[in-house]
């Protein structure tokens, strides 16, 4: 491959998406503060986009405490990687959410991050739908269909132009012309109808695998030609949450800091939110004391899936994966996939499905991605080398040479 | 002619893209109705060639909704395939799994998909708190359990909440729907108890996907599930963990009992009149959207380790034709064809059987009119979904399906849910044949799942205290995978599910998916009989053509699941390898 190995360890962990910077000094947080303060003050004056009840009112209405709503906002803040003096800001920034309107649209997609949104838990789905966004309008949730469902979108699209953000779910098949998928009376493409919404977006979001990066209809051999919103849409600030499907704080993770700031997060080279991605999930891992100790599963039921032992050799991808699920986990932290010995399959990465989504290990995959892949590289750095903490992560680093040239449109 | 043609795209509430176009009549009544999905992504095209251990993560993204029923049914597939038969450990969790996506999925489909078109909401506005704190209480009285919520203050709360957000403000999701619709049927204080539950729902759905997060990882997605058992060790052998199950599943049954059951006899009552008349459908008998009453399951969740296709099964297997319940036929996988006379793929004409057909897409298109609109060229090709048929008949599949067939084939337990309804109901078994009995047996469907689930996780618990860890079977994979094939044929929330492969030298060779949607949203076949859809909306009387309330009430009353119903074609037909469904898994 050509790829010196010391330099590829040395340039991932150089890399700009590859680390976070957690502490960037009195001065750049000062003025952020004053910056957020300013913003939330502007957004006071304006009167509440949906009119509604405000958060603060909502939580003492359904019997929460003031301090599971304060617990909540620490921990959102620290999530979002700002300093604890933000807290009161960030709590009066979810009170302020019902002022961003949100128009949620669904393409080649299995709605699973419709899915996700509804399980969210901080704050409730409840909440969110009718207290703290605006949804204007989301396919799987909205009361009205046909005509009316389209009026509705085309009312939001008019009563907001320029202000609302526009979440994607789902890939843009190009084939056929756009016509693998059609949408409304007249028989909008997929495409089209993607455009047309997005001109009018303040941002776009695109939400779970197949939005970011095409996912699973693209891919190999990728029948429909399907592709991420980024390809296709120019000339707009995207967000990318990628994971299958992403994880709902991520998704109010992204409104919040809008709320907060007006911007968007700061992004990695693929346009993700380095609050969310910046963190490598095999860092993190409640077992990497054993791949740092050389113990691992070795076959599904084994003892050392008894013992809780390292997933590495049976497939697990957490060295190759940016996210935040080994802090944030599943379903209110119930539980994730390396909790539930199966393992990381890479879902926030592109083309994880011909990379990554497999039970063993890069080096006897035993199957040739058809788009290519990096198994090579991976030999090379196989399993022999396993027990130097960190080396695993290396593989890592051919991936993101490729995703490098991305890398500074990427900042907000 | 003063017949007039309606078009509704898209289709909210569900998951996936469909669109529906319906005839109407001068007296507002449907006379031809037309089902077409609108979105292709070409899943099994994707699987072809992988080693079939990865297929069931990649099968189970064709849905999010119904998820990890395809990745479950995927890795059966493969299971039989190898003629690996897992632990009881892992037969138990894989239970567990489904399970807690039934319970949680027909919740979430009668509350946040399909409660709308019973329930209005604005007219909620109008309901006097302290009667509907009564109303409540007699509903629970009649579902024979404890009201979830009865204080007259809880609806009260609701209620100004909803005032608020009318009153003021844009209303979201709610936003142009069809209010005040002469078509609904419920007072104001039931419109408020629905209400009340929708927004309560959305609370308790949360926890009822954590019990499948418990031991599948995450929801939606779980990622345990493995060819040979199941990867979640440690969450079997901590009693917290299933202490956690158990104390998520109580408190959503206590939901289930006491607000999804006296809504259903609710709704099921005061929608009674539509549900009886067998005027209002195609084949006159049973009630409004009763459609073409021939019934199919191929019955699921094991209840004993025996193995592929001998285990006695919670759903019994059956067919049941023209809604006649003295009758049961016994399900032959040979009998399964599918028909592309009205989908956008290439065809010979004939009905082909699913595992020799040569599909490729033949997009036709839709007809641009005058009137801006595009039309459905329902002469031709109109729909990304294939016709299947059994025996060369339309069948449906769901909810309804595996209570008609359990009851018609005299199971106990299902019998026993199903006598309840009525008796307590007091309505006659032809309103299952209808849109509300569908709703209703997918009601009685999750109180019974509920029910045995909490015989399943003491098993499992049981089962573990008594020494056996075990949750994986080993199998040589160079050896298994040479040359074989496998079905995975079982029950999705939706219906009956099935996915069949081909392996040569550790690769897939083929794969074929018929899944629940393809049953009912299917359009006409080549002699022209209707999709279950279509024949469901013929004879609905339309209250308003502008509002199409009642016909997405009953495509609704499917929980229709459009992704899942597109992937079933191979765009690269010429490799399709003759794949035939071995014998001694045939039902």
């Amino acid at each position: 491959m050509g790829i010196d190995k010391q330099d590829s360890v040395k340039s991932l962990f150089t890399a700009q998406s590859a680390k976070v910077d957690t502490n960037r000094g009195d001065a750049y947080y000062e003025e952020l503060y004053a910056q957020c303060r300013g913003r939330l003050d502007e957004l006071k004056k304006l009167a509440p986009l949906n009119n509604r009840m405000d958060f603060k009112e909502s939580i003492e209405d359904e019997g929460l405490e003031r301090r599971d709503f304060l617990k909540w906002a620490s921990a959102t803040t620290a999530m979002l990687m700002l300093p604890a003096s933000f807290t009161p800001l960030v709590a009066e920034a979810a009170v302020m959410m019902n002022r961003v309107p949100v128009i949620w649209i669904e393409l080649s997609d299995c709605a699973g991050n419709t899915e996700a949104l509804i399980r969210s838990d901080g704050p409730k789905i409840d909440e969110i739908i009718l207290d703290i966004i605006s949804l204007e309008f989301n396919e799987t949730l909205l009361a009205a269909s046909g005509h009316q469902a389209e009026k509705q979108l085309e009312d939001a699209v008019e009563h907001f132009k320029g202000k609302y953000l526009l979440f994607v779910e789902g890939a843009v098949p190009m084939g056929l012309n756009g016509q693998y998928g059609t949408i409304g009376a007249n028989g909008e493409t997929f495409h089209d109808h993607l455009q047309r919404l997005a001109k009018d977006a303040a941002a776009i979001v695109a939400v779970g695998s197949c939005a970011t990066f095409g996912g699973i209809p693209a891919a190999a051999p990728n029948p429909t030609d399907a592709v991420g919103v980024m390809d296709v849409v120019k000339g707009k600030p995207i967000i990318n949450i990628p994971a299958c499907p992403a994880n709902p704080s991520n998704m109010v993770g992204v409104i919040l800091h809008y709320v907060l700031t007006g911007g968007i997060p700061e992004l990695d080279s693929l346009l993700r939110p380095k609050f969310a991605f910046g963190y490598r999930i095999h860092d993190n891992c409640e077992r990497r004391a054993h791949f740092d100790a050389g113990e691992y599963v070795e076959e599904w039921g084994d003892e050392g899936a008894k013992n809780n032992f390292c997933l590495y050799k049976v497939g697990c991808k957490g060295p190759m994966t940016f996210n935040n699920c080994s802090i944030v986990r599943y379903n209110e932290g119930v539980n994730w996939p390396v909790g539930v010995g199966r393992g990381c399959i890479g879902c926030s990465e592109p083309d994880f499905w011909d990379k990554y989504a497999y039970e063993r290990p890069m080096a006897n995959a035993n199957i040739k991605a058809p788009t290519g892949g990096v198994e090579k590289t991976v030999d090379e750095f196989g399993l022999g080398l396993l027990t130097a903490a960190g080396v695993g992560i290396a593989i890592h680093a051919a991936a993101s040479a490729v995703a490098g040239k991305k890398e500074n449109q990427g900042e907000a | 002619m003063a017949k007039k043609h309606i078009i509704v795209d898209p289709i909210t509430r569900i998951e996936g893209h469909l669109r529906v176009e319906a005839v109407i009549d001068e007296n507002n009544k449907i006379v031809d109705a037309y089902a077409s999905s609108t979105m292709f992504r070409g899943m099994e095209t994707i699987m072809k060639d992988r080693d079939p251990r990865d297929c069931g993560l990649m099968a189970m993204r064709i849905c999010g909704v119904c998820t990890g029923t395809h990745y479950q049914r995927s890795i059966e597939a493969v299971e039989d395939a190898f003629n690996v038969t897992i632990p009881k450990n892992a037969r138990l969790v894989r239970n567990l799994i489904q399970g807690a996506l039934y319970v949680h999925d027909h919740l979430v489909h009668f509350y946040h998909l399909h409660a709308l078109d019973f329930v209005d909401v604005i007219a909620a506005t109008k309901a006097d708190p302290e009667l509907t704190a009564k109303e409540s209480v007699k509903w629970a009285e009649v579902a024979g359990h404890k009201p979830y919520i009865s204080a007259a203050a809880d609806f009260k709360a609701v209620q100004e909440r909803l005032l608020k957000f009318v009153k003021e403000g844009r209303l979201g999701i709610f936003g142009n729907g069809y209010w005040g619709n002469n078509s609904y049927n419920l007072t104001p204080e039931q419109n408020l108890i629905g209400v009340t539950h929708y927004l309560k729902a959305l609370d308790i759905q949360r926890n009822l996907a954590k019990m499948q997060a418990i031991f599948g990882g995450k929801n939606p997605h779980p990622q345990s599930i493995v060819v040979g058992g199941v990867t979640c060790v440690q969450d079997i052998k901590n009693p917290a963990r299933i202490g956690l199950f158990k104390s998520l599943l109580k408190e959503g049954t206590e939901f289930i009992k006491g607000a999804y059951l006296p809504d259903v006899y609710m709704a099921g009552t005061m929608y009674a009149k539509e549900a009886t008349d067998s005027e209002a459908t195609y084949t006159g008998k049973g009630g409004t959207g009763g459609g073409i009453l021939n019934y199919m399951s191929y019955g699921d969740f094991k209840l004993d380790d025996t193995g592929f296709y001998n285990a006695e099964n919670l759903f019994p297997s059956g067919i049941v034709m023209g809604a006649d319940v003295s009758k049961v036929f016994e399900v032959d996988a040979d009998k399964i064809t599918e028909d592309v006379a009205h989908a956008w793929y290439e065809g010979t004409g004939a009905p082909e059987h699913p595992y020799v057909g040569t599909t490729i897409p033949k997009y036709t298109g839709l007809e641009k009119k005058e009137d801006g609109m595009a039309y459905l060229k329902t002469e031709e090709k109109y729909s990304w979904i294939k016709a299947p048929l059994y025996n060369g008949k339309k069948m449906e599949v769901g909810p309804l399906a595996r209570m008609v067939v359990g009851y018609a084939k005299g199971d106990k337990r299902i019998t026993k849910y199903v006598g309840n309804f009525l008796k307590r109901s007091g309505l006659p078994i032809t309103v299952l044949f209808s849109t509300v009995g569908r709703t209703a047996a997918r009601a009685i469907e999750t109180e019974l799942m509920a029910d045995v689930m909490v015989e399943w996780v003491d098993e499992l618990a049981k089962n573990v205290a008594m020494g056996d860890d075990s949750t994986w079977t080993e199998f040589d994979f160079d050896v298994v995978s040479k040359e074989c094939k496998g079905a995975g044929m079982a029950e999705a929330p939706r219906g009956a599910l099935g996915h069949w492969m081909v392996i040569k030298d550790g690769r897939v060779k083929n794969y074929q998916a018929i899944v629940p949607s393809t049953w009912n949203a299917g359009p006409r076949d080549e002699t022209g009989q209707l999709g279950a859809y279509e024949a469901a909306l013929i004879g609905t009387k339309v209250s308003d053509p502008e509002q199409p309330l009642e016909i997405i009430r009953t495509i609704h009353s499917f929980d229709p699941c459009i992704a899942c119903a597109v992937h079933v074609v191979d765009t690269n037909g010429k490799e399709l390898a003759v794949y035939k469904v071995d014998p001694n898994c045939a039902f």
